[in-house]
């Protein structure tokens, strides 16, 4: 085992080496323009780019001509919530009352973000609160629609808890109320079966970095029959990608994704199944070794390689720096001078004690029960040596609730 | 972030951990002053803990922290520095001099305001149960 030791898979992931291996030749060799359709580079580049189109669709049960390349999930969303509430808006620019959207306080900010614009270009947001173990529901969804709702975007899992949505009961929502459905499905697919007809889903957005493909590179998956969906394109140019994203294909970064989908596709089965063995070993070793550790989210409606767990009394950033060997992500956003601990914790409604206490841990492809083992030791010696500092911790064993105490908050 | 040195020594092997009893106990002690400074919820607490002796300089210090490693590093150092002072030599101890010594960056600049605020809490404390301070000297953390 060598240190330090990769768990921040849900930020980014190795590239794949047979994914690299298929990407290489696209550089040196079919250094083509995909778009150049009088010579023989340009036709053996889109040949890559064809394959690649149909190794992604094949992975979300869609067809190569309903994906759309993009530079990643970020620009992925932009084009989706943009582009469709422009494109059904029910008024011109400059006035009010152009259409509802329907979100979730505990999406990405690559969703809020292009729907907090919307909201000043004068369509109306609506914000989902997921109850405290953090799923959206159908119900939720439907108590929310409007007549004039155009759009709803929900995420498919979540990226700091890894919770899952019931994306094809909210599909069936959006279309019964003919309004169309977006889903950032980052995390979600080449770690689970997808399958667009049968979950009911109109747009969705992926990247490659996130299933061992190289980064830079996103698709959309745009529906074409049953509805048809159109977009506003938000990148205007030379009318690649059927007008609705124009720019020079980054050939060997699709052909990377697309050799990417075909690996998760082939062993989506059995990682799941690996990665679900892993995650629950580490949450019961930590579980098992201390007092008031806590899973953040539904209990079992989560993603089979990501884990956020709370240490309680222990702050998150002077925990990461007593795990200096396990790369992960913090809960707590103390290193921003804001002090916020997350967002999406914090929508769940845990305590700031417990959303400041927080480790997203992510399992991914290279992952061992070694690296596990050591994980769990090194987590519960950095939590007791800071546990031996916490007033927190000493005023939890004396008895005293330190939610009911009034702190002099700075 | 990269830590300094400096920091990563006081996270590691910090000085003077501790406590002069459960928070009931010192609560009556005159010769114990207690600060508590900060909130869960700002992801800082900080309680500082100091012994006085008949001649009024500072016998001993004891601190918990419950923070980043910055925060953690600033509480330690300043049981060290406040040790063998007087209580008023112990008030001139400025935040500046913690984060020069720690090199604390612009962001963590309030740990070492935290820090010298729980000096300065702890020792109202103490002049309070000696009758030493005024109530209307009392100033509140801000």
């Amino acid at each position: 085992m060598n240190l330090p030791i990769y768990m921040d898979n849900a930020s980014t992931t190795r590239t794949d080496p047979r994914v690299v291996e298929a990407m290489l030749p696209f550089f040196t060799e079919t250094y083509g323009n995909s778009a150049s359709r009088n010579h023989a580079f340009g036709w053996a580049a889109e040949a890559g780019v064809d394959r690649a189109r149909e190794q992604a669709a094949s992975l979300i049960g869609a067809g190569p001509k309903e994906i759309v390349w993009t530079s990643g999930a970020t620009e992925s969303n932009n084009l989706a919530i943009k582009g469709a509430a422009q494109m059904y808006a029910k008024a011109p620019m400059g006035e009010q009352g152009r259409g509802h959207i329907i979100t979730c306080i505990i999406e990405h900010k690559a969703v809020l973000d292009p729907c907090k614009r919307l909201e000043r270009e004068g369509f109306d947001v609506t914000y989902l609160e997921p109850g405290s173990d953090g799923i959206v529901t159908a119900d939720l969804v439907r108590a929310a629609m409007r007549d004039d709702t155009i759009l709803v975007t929900i995420m498919w899992a979540n990226n700091e808890i890894g919770t899952i949505n019931d994306i094809p009961s909210i599909g069936a929502v959006c279309r019964e109320h003919g309004a169309v459905f977006h889903t950032d499905a980052t995390q979600w697919v080449g770690k689970m079966p997808t399958d667009v007809e049968r979950d009911n889903v109109d747009l969705m957005s992926w990247s490659g970095h996130k299933i061992y493909g190289p980064g830079g590179v996103g698709a959309l998956y745009v529906r074409r029959r049953r509805p048809r969906v159109r977009l506003q394109a938000q990148i205007d140019g030379g009318g690649h990608e059927r007008g609705m994203r124009s720019g020079t294909l980054n050939v060997p970064g699709i052909v990377g994704f697309g050799a990417a989908c075909e690996i998760c596709e082939n062993e989506m089965e059995s990682e799941r199944e690996r990665l679900l063995a892993l995650r629950l070993k580490l949450e019961n070793g930590l579980k098992g070794l201390m007092d008031v550790v806590e899973v953040n989210g539904h209990a079992e409606r989560r993603l089979p390689h990501l884990t956020n767990i709370s240490f309680g009394f222990v702050e998150g950033e002077s925990l990461m720096m007593g795990i200096k060997d396990i790369a992960c992500s913090s809960g707590s956003a103390c290193t921003s001078a804001s002090l916020e601990p997350s967002y999406v914790l914090k929508g769940l409604g845990l305590g700031d004690e417990l959303a400041h206490s927080s480790l997203r841990l992510s399992l991914g492809r290279w992952s061992t029960e070694e690296e596990v083992d050591f994980a769990i030791k090194s987590i519960h010696e950095a939590v007791e040596h800071l546990r031996a500092l916490s007033p927190l911790y000493d005023l939890h064993n004396e008895g005293i609730d330190i939610t009911k105490i009034e702190w002099q908050s700075h | 972030m990269a830590y300094s040195e400096k920091v990563i020594d006081h996270y590691q092997n910090p000085r003077n951990v501790g406590s002069f009893g459960a928070s009931s106990d010192v609560k009556e002690r005159k010769d114990v002053g207690v600060g508590i400074v900060g909130a869960p919820e700002c992801g800082d607490v900080m309680q500082l803990q100091i012994r006085v002796g008949d001649d009024g300089l500072i016998e001993d210090a004891k601190f918990k922290c419950f923070g980043c490693g910055s925060a953690i590093a600033s509480s330690s150092l300043a049981t060290e520095w406040i040790k063998g002072k007087s209580v008023d030599e112990a008030l001139e101890i400025k935040n500046t001099r913690i984060v020069e010594e720690l090199s604390l960056p612009p962001v963590k600049i309030h740990c070492s305001v935290l820090a010298e605020d729980s000096i300065r809490t702890a020792i109202e404390d103490y002049k309070r149960k000696n009758g030493e301070l005024d109530e209307s000297d009392h100033t509140h953390a801000h």
